[in-house]
């Protein structure tokens, strides 16, 4: 299994991997944005959480559609599939790795881009906090929907389609936390929960539907 | 330990592939499984492989080999095969070597250790050079490595020779035979003959079905 992790690691930096393609992503949304409002400053630290939240997001989005369909293109899918470990095991720990090369740098990135729209230091904290943990979740729902579109040519945007509804939870109760760590009446602590529940919840259910789904999907 | 398959049919797009198929192969026996292009060959070798459900019959595995882990038998059928399909399944980003160790990381029962595969697949010096750019034929003799690098008793071969010169061929049908030697199982579908004693062979046709013990 750390073979595994190690192995989609290593392929991720290696030539064609895509790991930084995300980050690059992530920074061209949040620096047009500025451009997009104007320089009002104030305008700007207020959007701020919210502008990181939704370029993570679509940065989340990008790689996804590879993560099943490379193995599968290359036949390496099918010799998984035979292995004795259960599929719902390798899809978990397939997104573990997708996480660490894909999500944990937007998280990294976050703080620099913060500065960009000039959010108060507590804000960033707070921001790069909800990314940590709910970024996960939306890598756990994308596996279903890389699982589902794995023999489809073009399946990325099918794949954003079918997984952005699935992913607005996260976002509400992702930056809800963000502003509630910033703005006083508002709660950090209790939509902070909800969006680790929602990691922890996504973790297991996709884990499983991915691996039925990918177990089946030749039948 | 004899590999059986009771009346197994396919079924794909609502066309039936093959129907009432039975067969049993003893320890020690190949089944070279021949027939013209899109007679099911590999669509057999992936029900086989549970990799596609069968519409009917079954396929397993009785008795233990010698030494077998004492999990044998829980296994699922297909956690006793090895399968070498179309797709070579190794990374062309990744070396030899760290396409191989990947594998033999991946299955409980580690076999052969990497330099001694690649010595017998006739490629040692190869292990540090990334997959993608090895040539056509040098891919394939990786993906047999692949085959010696962990112990599974039953081999599920689809074309294994595609791509293979003939001294690789050769080389090829010798790793075979010592793998039958050891007490395995070999399914190939190939139209090379392969010089192996003590095999079957199952002609797939569309209409009827042949199935004659040499």
């Amino acid at each position: 299994m750390i073979a595994l992790f190690l192995r989609d690691v290593r392929l991720s930096w290696r030539a064609g991997g895509g790991a930084l393609t995300g980050v690059m992503f992530f920074l061209a949304v949040v620096m047009v944005v500025p451009f997009g409002v104007g320089p009002d400053l104030n305008l700007l630290a207020r959007i701020g959480p919210a502008m990181l939240w939704l370029g993570a997001l679509l940065a989340s989005l990008l790689g996804l559609d590879r993560l099943f369909q490379a193995d599968r293109e290359d036949g390496s899918l099918d010799i998984l599939l035979m292995n004795g470990t259960p599929m719902a095991a390798i899809v978990f720990i397939k997104c573990a790795a997708h996480w660490v090369t894909t999500g944990l740098p937007l998280v990294i990135a976050a703080p620099l881009f913060g500065l960009f729209m000039n959010m108060p230091p507590l804000a960033i904290a707070a921001t790069m906090a909800t990314l940590v943990a709910g970024t996960p979740a939306i890598t756990f729902v994308g596996a279903v929907g890389a699982a589902v579109t794995v023999a489809l040519p073009r399946g990325g945007l099918l794949l954003a389609i079918l997984v952005l509804p699935w992913t607005i939870p996260v976002l509400i109760f992702g930056v809800s936390a963000a502003y509630g760590a910033v703005e006083d009446p508002a709660p950090f602590t209790e939509p902070f929960i909800v969006l680790v529940a929602i990691s922890l919840f996504f973790a297991v259910i996709g884990s499983l539907g991915a691996g039925a789904v990918l177990r089946h999907s030749d039948h | 330990m004899h590999l059986v398959v009771t009346d197994l049919s396919a079924i794909r797009g609502g066309e039936v592939i093959f129907s009432g198929l039975s067969f049993r192969i003893n320890e020690g026996e190949a089944l070279i499984i021949t027939g013209h292009n899109g007679s099911g060959k590999s669509t057999l070798l992936r029900v086989i492989a549970g990799l596609l459900t069968p519409a009917t019959g079954e396929v397993c595995l009785n008795g233990k080999p010698e030494g077998a882990s004492p999990d044998f038998d829980d296994r699922k059928f297909y956690e006793h095969c090895h399968y070498l399909g179309h797709e070579n399944a190794m990374k062309p980003a990744l070396s030899v070597e760290e396409n191989l160790r990947f594998w033999r990381a991946m299955d409980d029962e580690p076999h052969l250790e990497i330099p001694e595969a690649l010595e017998m697949v006739g490629l040692p010096a190869l292990a540090h050079v990334p997959f993608g750019h090895l040539s056509t034929g040098q891919k394939r003799r990786i993906s047999i490595a692949r085959l010696l690098v962990s112990w599974r008793p039953v081999w599920l071969l689809d074309e294994p020779t595609a791509g293979l010169d003939t001294g690789s061929e050769r080389q090829f049908a010798e790793l075979m035979k010592i793998h039958l030697e050891d007490g395995g199982i070999i399914l190939a579908a190939t139209h090379i003959p392969l010089g192996l004693k003590n095999t079957q062979s199952l002609v797939m046709n569309t209409a009827t079905m042949v199935d004659e013990t040499q």
